[in-house]
């Protein structure tokens, strides 16, 4: 280490290092600059006693404002809460066929059903709403029970063959094959004949038989012409969207077992402005249909209590 | 080389007062001038008013943090176009390189912040506790109801100086006849109340009593400015060779018949100096070059009978020649050099640049954003659906009607959120609110034949009159080729 020396220029005293001929000047701080130092070693000191900051054995030192990041956390999510509320109430006390008629609520509906549908539906239906085989896909214009606001409500409010539950939306397909109402080759035919409904293959001999088949044991449910039935969520049979696959392994199990889709009812577990946005969401997914006039007319009548306005 | 009596340097300095004494002078005036034009910028500018017509802020200069929009006159800026306002900051760095390799740390002494309030708080401080002698007798006199009330009195009109100066920087960020309405009622948002309780104290603090510790310990400008300087750089300079050597009056140097220079050390420059250092010393990083020792020698040399400058701007290598006897460079010349012609042309160019972008700028833009979950949705009828969310950004302070269109898909209808497929056609019509972004939900339909991912533009066309386009890219996508 090279000799401390006092630089001529300046007057000053050097650190002593040097570095390749370069030295620095032992310039004294200012004072206050000291001050500022002690200043922050108080406010440290008051800052660990004002807020949790000391580690103990087990647990840490409190503080004395009584400051913790979960309270501040509970505080931001009761302000959120009350901001909310009057929409929360807002969408609780008006039937789902009026919120479409208030854009605003309308879009606080979508949002909210958004953040519920993450919670509660992804587990069957994706989180994109996409479903799979099995689980509809809710962003698509077809709809096993029906497609608009107030239909989707029910379904959500009351699922589908729920069992112990009244309202809830029930059908069941006969198992032809299993139960032996049907042969195998019977049930071949048929489903030659199904998939000429949707075009998916040409009209031939067994398809013919199949049709004839058809009229007598599926027209019942799915409509002479294979449309289906909301009434009863018979599916549409002619259009490209196939719950459970359109090839012809998995129609012809469809028929041989039948199909047995379950989805839980929402409104022992949600209260019904969820379930109303819920209801919002899915609509907007693009499928959404528009209300049927005599419904909408009837909505005109404001219903009372959360259930009573919630008609099949 | 060692010596051994010199006691060793203290840790720690002790602050040397400062008290500046009053001079009047050309650099002095101009200073005044700097100050009168700086504070009244600062001041009045929130309150200029400046026609956005109904749907905009009226408010010439306008920083609306909460809806994201910056106002300057005729100017207004998005968020997206926050590079603008890094072209500000470049042209004003630029800027600086300029004045500091032309006139040295002119910013220093003259227009910084921190100099124009000290010197506003020196000349309050002058005004109640008197000029630089009483000043000094003042901080002497023992603590009584004199003393006390001198500085209760210069501590409230700093105090109203410090508030004033907090509560006009908040004006800046919302409308401000509403804001002061507001502030003084007790109903402006508690971060207003915040900003100017800290900028009063900052204020106060910075220019009352840390006044040159700023300049000299705090601030990294004058360490940057000291690595932009060259020898043609216009700096405060004291004429050793005209000044030494010194002499102690012109009495004292007439009876010695020693030879002696201008300077009388009569001390008049150290006097004035804000921050408190003899220049005669040579450049140091306490000038900030405000040259009000240059207004003070002045006028000892008038008094003496000796031409004035002998403490004046002169650059280094002006300093050189002028040693030698030669005359300085003319003045133009010192300032017209390559470094400060480029450093000009570089910042009027970034300016001009913008300028004429500003002016060419499109009011209205697309955004379009595909839905990736589910990246496409099968229709009943087996074509395919993809959804977008489209923003469209109206820029202009009316409400306009715009007409959202595609290409590069053929037969693809379109319609959005609330119409159906039935509906749908070749574009969309969406009414645009006044200078904000209107946010639609698009919903695509096309047939399956064609590429698993098309590419295709969404454009957008404003209805009325002025018209405007803009188009942003995004794709169409279809599910694998079913076998």
């Amino acid at each position: 280490m090279a000799e401390k020396r006092v630089d001529q220029a300046t007057g000053t005293e050097t650190v002593g290092h040097e570095w390749d001929g370069i030295e620095e000047l032992d310039t004294p701080m200012p004072r206050w600059w000291l001050w500022t130092l002690y200043a922050t070693i108080v406010w440290g000191v008051v800052y660990t006693i004002a807020y949790p900051a000391w580690p103990m054995l087990s647990d840490a030192t409190s503080g004395m404002l009584g400051w913790s990041s979960r309270g501040q956390l509970q505080q931001e999510l009761d302000a959120q809460a009350q901001r909310r509320a009057p929409i929360t109430q807002a969408l609780a006390n008006t039937p789902i066929e009026q919120v479409s008629a208030n854009p605003q609520l309308m879009q606080a509906a979508v949002e909210g059903g958004r953040a519920a549908f993450k919670v509660h539906c992804v587990q069957c239906h994706g989180s994109g709403a996409a479903g799979s085989k099995g689980y509809p896909n809710l962003n698509d214009d077809e709809w096993l029970w029906g497609g608009d606001l107030k239909t989707i409500e029910y379904t959500i409010a009351h699922g589908i063959r729920n069992p112990d539950h009244e309202a809830t939306r029930f059908s069941q397909m006969p198992a032809f094959g299993r139960d032996g109402i049907l042969q195998a080759a019977q049930i071949a035919d048929v489903t030659a004949y199904v998939r000429t409904l949707s075009g998916a293959q040409k009209p031939d001999a067994a398809a013919r038989r199949g049709g004839q088949l058809f009229a007598e044991n599926c027209a019942v449910c799915h409509g002479a012409e294979g449309k289906g039935d909301r009434t009863v969520g018979a599916p549409d049979l002619t259009d490209a969207i196939w719950l459970y696959g359109g090839d012809p392994a998995s129609i012809t199990a469809t028929i041989a077992n039948s199909r047995y889709g379950v989805m839980p009812r929402w409104n022992e577990k949600l209260d019904p402005a969820t379930i109303r946005m819920l209801a919002a969401y899915v609509h907007s997914l693009g499928g959404g249909e528009a209300m049927p006039v005599d419904q909408t007319a009837q909505a005109a009548v404001p219903a009372d209590g959360a259930k009573a306005d919630v008609h099949p | 080389m060692s010596i051994p009596e010199e006691p060793r340097p203290a840790l720690y300095e002790k602050r040397k007062a400062v008290y500046p004494k009053a001079v009047d002078g050309p650099f002095r005036r101009f200073k005044w001038a700097v100050m009168v034009v700086a504070l009244a910028i600062y001041y009045i500018t929130p309150w200029l008013r400046w026609d956005r017509g109904a749907y905009a802020p009226d408010q010439a200069v306008l920083v609306d943090l909460a809806n994201r929009r910056f106002y300057m006159f005729a100017i207004e800026i998005w968020p997206h176009e926050f590079y603008y306002v890094a072209g500000l900051l470049v042209m004003a760095g630029i800027g600086l390189f300029l004045v500091t390799s032309a006139v040295g740390r002119a910013w220093c002494g003259y227009a910084c912040p921190q100099t124009v309030w000290t010197d506003l708080y020196q000349h309050v401080e002058r005004f109640i506790d008197g000029d630089r002698n009483a000043q000094v007798r003042l901080a002497k006199a023992p603590w009584g109801p004199a003393k006390i009330a001198r500085r209760l009195a210069k501590w409230s009109v700093w105090l109203l100086i410090a508030v004033a100066t907090g509560g006009a920087w908040i004006f800046y960020f919302a409308d401000a006849p509403t804001l002061a309405r507001d502030f003084l009622a007790g109903d402006a948002a508690p971060v207003a109340y915040a900003t100017v309780g800290v900028l009063t104290l900052t204020t106060f603090v910075l220019g009352g009593f840390m006044r040159e510790q700023v300049c000299i310990y705090m601030c990294p400008w004058p360490r940057i400015q000291t690595a932009m300087l060259d020898e043609k750089s216009l700096i405060v300079t004291y004429k050793d060779w005209r000044g030494e050597p010194r002499s102690r009056g012109i009495k004292k140097a007439d009876d010695t018949h020693l030879p002696t220079g201008d300077c009388i050390d009569c001390l008049q420059c150290v006097a004035v100096c804000p921050t408190g250092i003899d220049i005669r010393e040579g450049p140091q990083i306490g000038c900030i070059t405000c040259a009000l020792c240059i207004d003070a020698c002045d006028k000892v040399m008038a008094q003496i009978d000796r031409p004035r400058g002998l403490i004046d701007y002169c650059t280094i290598e002006d300093a050189e020649r002028e040693k030698k006897g030669a005359a300085p460079r003319p003045l133009l010349k010192t300032l017209l050099r390559p470094r400060t012609i480029i450093y000009f042309v570089v910042w009027a160019g970034i300016g001009i640049a913008m300028l004429f972008m500003l002016g060419a700028r499109d009011r209205i833009g697309i955004s379009a954003l595909q839905d990736r979950n589910p990246v496409y949705v099968r229709l009943a009828d087996g074509t395919i659906r993809n959804n977008y969310t489209i923003k469209i950004r109206n820029m202009e302070a009316r409400p306009r009607t715009v007409e959202i269109g595609l290409a590069g898909l053929p037969g693809a209808v379109l319609w959005s959120e609330g119409g159906t497929r039935e509906t749908a056609r070749q574009t969309v019509r969406v009414a645009a609110d006044a200078d904000s972004v209107a946010k639609v939900r698009i919903f695509v339909a096309a047939g399956t034949e064609g590429e698993q991912r098309t590419p295709i533009h969404f454009t957008v066309r404003a209805l009325d009159a002025d018209g405007g386009t803009s188009s942003d890219d995004a794709q169409f996508e279809r599910p694998e080729a079913t076998p």
